[in-house]
């Protein structure tokens, strides 16, 4: 990374995937590596069962706590339409990690709308570098599905430049201490995925 | 050391770091967290959550009045709710430090409107504060308090919901010394008869002028000198998009933002060959330079409706230089992407309510809430929203106007206790005859569960006295009051099939606690038997996001149920049952 340059995550899913965890311990983790940083999330309506965004920048100075359009060099989704729904804040280049997480919205269960049949196909289409696979069955084959959050967090981490020891301090700082095996191994999993 | 803090947190930490005693409000996006934040500072400071805005501000008034450094905390609705105490404290004054901290939500993020509470500063002739991220939130916090003791006037920190909800480094230090406690009688002080009232009038514009001088010399207003062809004026989050678009330009960058610091505002200007007043919301700032006879560009060019952002300031920045506006390329596949709104969560105990209504041939009036969710479709069951407490005063209105059908009003549990009595006496006094339910799922939900007088907890954590809603419908004169369990959607038919017909005013208590509060399941899992469905889709109207349709039958995740058994009881064929894990 260049002096001046700042590097953005945008974190997507749906209220209650632990987004805003995900984006905690990516925050902390550049703190450790000593960066400015600056976060954003989103509370109260936009919370119930909606689509969620976290958001996080750091480098040597951060300005604005928005990513703007066409400029994270990570998006990275715990649903699968919501890769596509905020495609156009990944910079050209950049890397989607998207799990194949599929949620019904209520849209669709009304009628008023459709997911989707060929998800992967379009995800290929929209982003030419995409790690694609199913961060849910991961964490549940490691004991929790829980920790589907951890696993995408993992395979994030391959696109940034902090190093493997931030991390693990990041997770041991923001998860309670009996869950701490538990994500750090869903952290190794992701990682190793990529 | 440095911590990552919301500028909420930091807010928070900057009240203990005043010596802050006293911490009131009530709950609302973007604001909710300075409180829940500063109650962890216990014992050293005093936390609560009053039942209305009005109140909160007039607690921390009186604390502050005894001596006592005190804040309080809303969104910027709520301010309206306490302009009454806000536009008369401004004459009276404080003995110790007060800062009302309003946050305002640009955007309508999770608001009924946009408004820009700098207007409130003006309006009430007081400091305003405008930090732009978690840093600022603290330290303007601490000069808010100060500046308020060396006026002895209140003093707004406003923010919005980015600075609020971003989180950045913040350096934390130690907490000062407390106000001294003992209130000194002194009536032409405080006391505002006419008497006394008409020279604090004049107190309070020879308070300006000289709030003016210091805000010309305050830290929080900085220039920042670099190449002088554009100079930006700006405040708050604007600040930080506005440095990404326009990286050469001087800045002037307000931060104690009122009483206007007009001899920085020129020095600026005569440095600068031209200016640009970047601003979210109302042109507050850009009005006032305009006033001052300094040409500048603003609104014309920066939106003044929605939130900033910098892909915002892009487009500004194209159109200041006379640029083809950058084009925002639609996301591909974009008509191929289903909505995802905000919904009821599963086993929410309001949904049923809105079910049952939904068989009458009613107006209901609404109210702010989770509830406000009822709205969409398929429940599409509240017809209006006003303002908290509105659904019930809303109804009455409707009703002497005329309103051929029945109007049913509906409130919250916490929005009621904020200001739903007022209405229902409105009701009972003018011998109305609206039906009044109460969706009570004990908690202040949409804000994150915050304790409120009928919930018998304190924001410190105490067991208290629960206020029960059915016993004030008794006391505000209903005769018609009664409690009903929203799970049961049978007795929630009859209940309300019954008060409609009702020639006199009822009150109709639905209570059962928020699930997502409780963190547990209703009852057992519920899951579709599909030798027995006919696929007639019937439970798919209740808009549950646990029952997935869109496929040849509907299925329940079990996953996400939380085991209400609605969908069992509208389901006419008795497909669903409990099934899965409790």
């Amino acid at each position: 990374m260049t002096e001046n340059e700042t590097q953005s995550v945008v974190l997507v899913g749906v209220g209650g995937q632990g987004i805003l965890l995900a984006s905690e311990i990516l925050a902390q983790a550049a703190m450790q590596e000593g960066y400015d940083v600056k976060t954003n999330e989103v509370h109260g309506m936009a919370q119930r069962g909606g689509s969620v965004m976290a958001q996080i920048r750091y480098g040597t100075k951060v300005y604005s706590p928005l990513v703007p359009k066409n400029s994270a060099q990570i998006l990275a989704a715990l649903e699968q339409v919501e890769a596509l729904r905020f495609a156009d804040y990944l910079a050209p280049g950049g890397l989607a990690a998207v799990s194949a997480q599929a949620i019904t919205p209520v849209t669709v269960s009304s009628g008023a709308a459709r997911y989707p049949e060929n998800v992967e196909e379009m995800l290929k289409v929209v982003f030419p570098r995409l790690v694609y696979f199913d961060a849910a069955q991961k964490a549940k084959e490691i004991g929790d599905i829980r920790s589907a959050n951890i696993v995408l967090l993992g395979a994030v981490s391959r696109g940034l430049d902090l190093p493997p020891d931030a991390w693990q301090k990041a997770i041991a700082l923001c998860v309670p201490d009996k869950f701490k095996d538990l994500n750090l191994k869903a952290f190794d999993v992701g990682r190793n995925f990529v | 050391m440095r911590y990552l803090m919301s500028g909420n947190e930091a807010i928070a930490r900057g009240a203990y770091e005043a010596g802050v005693t006293v911490g009131t409000g009530y709950p609302g996006t973007p604001s909710t967290e300075i409180l829940e934040n500063l109650a962890k500072y216990r014992p050293k400071v005093y936390c609560e959550w009053s039942p209305n805005e009005k109140v909160a501000f007039e607690v921390a008034a009186g604390a502050a009045i005894a001596g006592a450094r005190a804040i309080v905390t809303m969104k910027h609705v709520g301010l309206n709710v306490a302009a009454d105490p806000l536009m008369t404290l401004s004459y009276i004054g404080v003995e110790g430090g007060f800062v009302a901290c309003v946050a305002d939500d640009p955007g309508m993020h999770s608001s009924q409107n946009e408004q820009d509470t700098r207007n409130y500063a003006r309006f009430a002739k007081i400091p305003l504060f405008e930090p732009a991220d978690s840093q600022e939130a603290k330290d303007f916090l601490k000069m808010a308090i100060q500046v308020s003791e060396q006026f002895k006037c209140p003093v707004i920190l406003r923010t919005t919901t980015r600075v609020s909800h971003s989180r950045s480094l913040v350096l934390q230090e130690e907490r000062t010394a407390e106000g001294k406690i003992g209130f000194v009688k002194n009536p032409p002080r405080f006391v505002p008869i006419p008497v006394w009232g008409r020279p604090m009038r004049q107190r309070v514009e020879d308070r300006l002028l000289r709030q003016k001088k210091l805000s010309e010399s305050s830290p929080a207003n900085r220039i920042e000198w670099r190449d002088r062809a554009l100079g930006i004026i700006t405040s708050s989050i604007a600040y930080h998009y506005a440095r990404e678009v326009w990286p050469k330009a001087s800045f002037l960058k307000l931060g104690f933002s009122f009483p206007f610091p007009d001899a920085l505002i020129y020095e600026f200007a005569s440095g600068v060959d031209s200016i640009l007043v970047v601003e979210e919301l109302d042109d507050f700032i850009e009005q006032h330079v305009r006033a001052l006879g300094i040409r500048c560009q603003g609104r014309k060019v920066v939106p003044g409706i929605m939130e900033l952002s910098v892909d915002r300031l892009q487009v500004a920045r194209a159109k200041l230089e006379g640029r083809a506006e950058p084009l925002e390329k639609p996301v591909a596949f974009s008509d191929q992407i289903p909505p995802r709104p905000p919904v009821l969560c599963p086993g929410c105990p309001h949904r049923g309510v809105f079910y049952a209504l939904g068989k009458h041939d009613v107006v209901v009036t609404g109210d702010i809430g989770c509830y406000s969710l009822g709205a969409f479709k398929p429940l599409d069951r509240m017809d209006t929203i006003l303002c908290m407490g509105a659904g019930i005063s809303m109804a009455h209105g409707m009703e002497i106007a005329g309103e051929p059908r029945k109007v049913v009003g509906v409130v919250g549990d916490s929005t009621f206790f904020h200001s739903g009595i007022t209405g229902l006496l409105d009701i009972s006094y003018n011998k109305g005859t609206s039906t009044i339910i109460v969706l009570d799922n004990r908690t202040t939900a949409m804000t994150g569960h915050q304790d409120h007088p009928g919930t018998g907890r304190t924001l410190m954590g105490d067991a208290t006295v629960a206020i029960s809603i059915e016993d004030i419908g008794r006391a505000c004169g209903f005769k018609r009051v009664f409690a009903a369990d929203p799970y049961s959607l049978k007795n929630a038919m009859k209940v309300i099939s019954d008060e409609l017909a009702a020639d006199e005013p009822s009150l109709i208590v639905f209570s059962a606690p928020c699930p997502l509060r409780e963190r547990r399941r209703v009852g057992a899992v519920r899951q579709i038997q599909t030798d027995v469905c006919k696929g007639c889709e019937l439970c798919l109207g209740i808009g549950c996001p646990a029952i997935e349709g869109g496929g040849e039958m509907p299925k329940i995740n079990e996953i996400l149920c939380a085991g209400c058994g609605l969908c069992e009881q509208v389901c006419p064929a008795g497909a669903i049952v409990a099934g899965g894990r409790a």
